[in-house]
């Protein structure tokens, strides 16, 4: 039994999510391989031999996989995909857009999102937006999963000596093509592996009042996050934004400002270790799942907040 | 050219399901099923592709329980053209839907099909990429804009940091994200109207499919519960309490 890691990387670094997928892999018992598919990503495949507990690494390399497109990536995968019993990739937005079209490929279920691993067959995950936890198992030859980063704690970057070994790259299948990319340029944390979150909701009013989150981000070293009524109000940009359908965040602390606590919302935070609300609604449903509440006017409250730090 | 939009009826999104004791799923009988919003968001979008001379007919489709004719019903007055529902009362998984898909789409030979990103329900993000793959089509998952021009699809996506744009020869898969569109309201006319439009019902059996579910869902559990928390009186507490009682500043 050997498990193949979709690593997920920009060819100059690996990214974070890799190492909690590794650390999935790993409960499963057998060996850990993992692939790194991209153009000029030589640095990569070396930095992935470095992970602890990884055994081999797999570098396809070529100018079309440069780009993560899913048609070319779920090729290369599928290439390799026989000398594995499972091939897994972190639930990000890259591995959620390329493992079905492995699964389907293989004639397979993919599991989606795993948020624990029982036995090798047998894992759990989270439905209904988090509300609850179904325990599935799956009778295929191959499992492919796509692995809640959350719920696993990464494994050292550092301490493997893995060979690398490069494979042929697929041709290019002429399906799609990348036009260009618009990042966010940001010099916060990243939010999905961030130690503490600052998120505004709504009762920020505005993205001028949304600065107001700034300093304290600042004060606690966290990456700002917003929740869906912010983001679609052109309050925040799209990729902060926290919930079942955005990024699913698990800090040691998530502080949440002018958000009402929607199901979709919770469903994204609530496995933080300490939950901070503030709201002027002390009926809102935030300050059901939160540890620490404060009711009352954020644009006191907060600034208050960063002096008191 | 021909658009395919399959939606899916799942439980409303703003009622919290419950868990059932015996641990065999959730509990959905008696609660408000709608359209899952990402379909309705798939469905704005090949009409309005249909309002600007793009795509000349909208088709939707449904796959499940005969109420599901409701959901088809809604994807109508919204402005598809006509129904399509594969009726079954089995449990149906992304793998087998996609493959019920593949073999409508054999059939009607659309040139884009458009689906949400993922269904509320099961969360499983999958459809889409499945029936890409399947067919050997392009997809562009987790849209944000489309357009549609010279036997191309140019695709914005939400992804993790930002946007990117990719372009796909069709026919082609997309898959919707929150902010592709507003679904527009449907007025009591439209729905009116919908009812005169047309809605085939076949069978997996009919399209040859075998839709067995391929994982087994052995229990259906609460999620662990939070510890309730405590309301603070004013930001020194506050601050005193993450500091010595939580310990994260």
């Amino acid at each position: 039994m050997t498990s193949l890691v979709i690593a997920e990387h920009d060819n100059a670094q690996l990214k974070g999510a890799t190492l909690n997928t590794v650390a999935a892999a790993a409960k499963l018992g057998g060996d850990v391989h993992v692939l790194v598919a991209g153009g000029g990503a030589q640095a990569v495949a070396e930095e992935a031999a470095r992970i602890a507990g990884v055994s081999k690494v797999l570098l396809a390399d070529a100018p079309h996989l440069a780009d993560g497109l899913a048609e070319n990536v779920a090729a290369q995968v599928l290439a390799v995909a026989s000398n594995y019993s499972h091939i897994l990739f972190p639930a990000t937005a890259s591995g959620k857009n390329i493992a079905p079209r492995v699964a389907a490929k293989l004639d397979v279920a993919q599991i989606s999102d795993i948020s624990a691993v029982n036995s090798p067959d047998t894992f759990e995950r989270p439905i209904y937006a988090g509300n609850a936890i179904a325990t599935v198992q799956s009778g295929d030859a191959v499992k492919v999963i796509t692995v809640r980063t959350t719920a696993f704690d990464a494994v050292a970057a550092q301490g493997g000596s893995a060979q690398v070994e490069t494979v042929a790259p697929v041709a290019d299948t002429g399906l799609s093509s990348f036009v260009g990319r618009e990042l966010a340029k940001s010099d916060r944390p990243e939010l999905a592996g961030a130690r503490a979150v600052v998120s505004g909701g709504r009762g920020l009013g505005s993205a001028e009042n949304f600065k107001i989150l700034d300093p304290l981000a600042d004060k606690l070293g966290a990456a700002l996050g917003a929740s869906r009524a912010a983001v679609d109000a052109g309050y925040a940009p799209n990729d902060w934004q926290v919930g079942q359908t955005g990024k699913i965040v698990a800090p040691q602390l998530y502080v949440a400002v002018g958000i009402s606590g929607a199901i979709q919302h919770l469903a994204g935070m609530k496995d933080s270790k300490v939950i901070v609300a503030i709201n002027k609604d002390a009926e809102a449903p935030i300050f059901g799942v939160a540890d620490y509440g404060l009711v009352g006017d954020l644009f006191t409250l907060v600034p208050e907040l960063v002096n008191a730090l | 050219m021909k658009v395919l939009v399959p939606v899916k009826r799942v439980v409303d999104y703003n009622v919290k399901v419950r868990v059932k004791s015996d641990q065999t799923g959730v509990d959905i009988a008696n609660v408000k099923m709608s359209m899952n919003p990402f379909d309705e968001i798939a469905v704005e979008e090949a009409t309005r592709l249909k309002e600007k001379g793009t795509a000349s007919e909208v088709i939707a489709v449904s796959c499940g329980v005969a109420q599901c004719q409701e959901t088809l019903r809604t994807a109508m007055a919204i402005g598809a053209d006509r129904g399509i529902l594969v009726q079954t009362d089995a449990e149906l998984q992304p793998l087998a839907v996609a493959k019920l898909l593949k073999a409508l789409v054999d059939k009607e030979q659309p040139q884009l099909v458009i689906l949400g990103k993922q269904a509320i329900d099961d969360d499983a993000n999958q459809t889409g990429q499945m029936l890409a793959a399947l067919l050997d089509w392009p997809q562009a998952t987790f849209a944000n804009k489309v357009e549609i021009a010279d036997g191309k699809a140019t695709v914005t996506r939400e992804v993790d940091g930002g946007l990117e744009t990719v372009a796909l020869k069709l026919p082609a898969i997309v898959t919707t994200d929150l902010r592709l569109n507003e679904p527009r309201y449907v007025t009591l006319p439209n729905i009116m109207k919908a009812k005169k439009k047309t809605l085939d019902t076949v069978t997996p059996q009919d399209l040859g499919v075998d839709a067995a579910p391929r994982l087994k869902t052995l229990k259906v559990t609460e999620p662990p519960a939070r510890k309730a928390g405590i309301k603070v009186p004013d930001v020194a507490t506050l601050v005193d309490k993450l500091k010595n009682e939580a310990k994260v500043v």
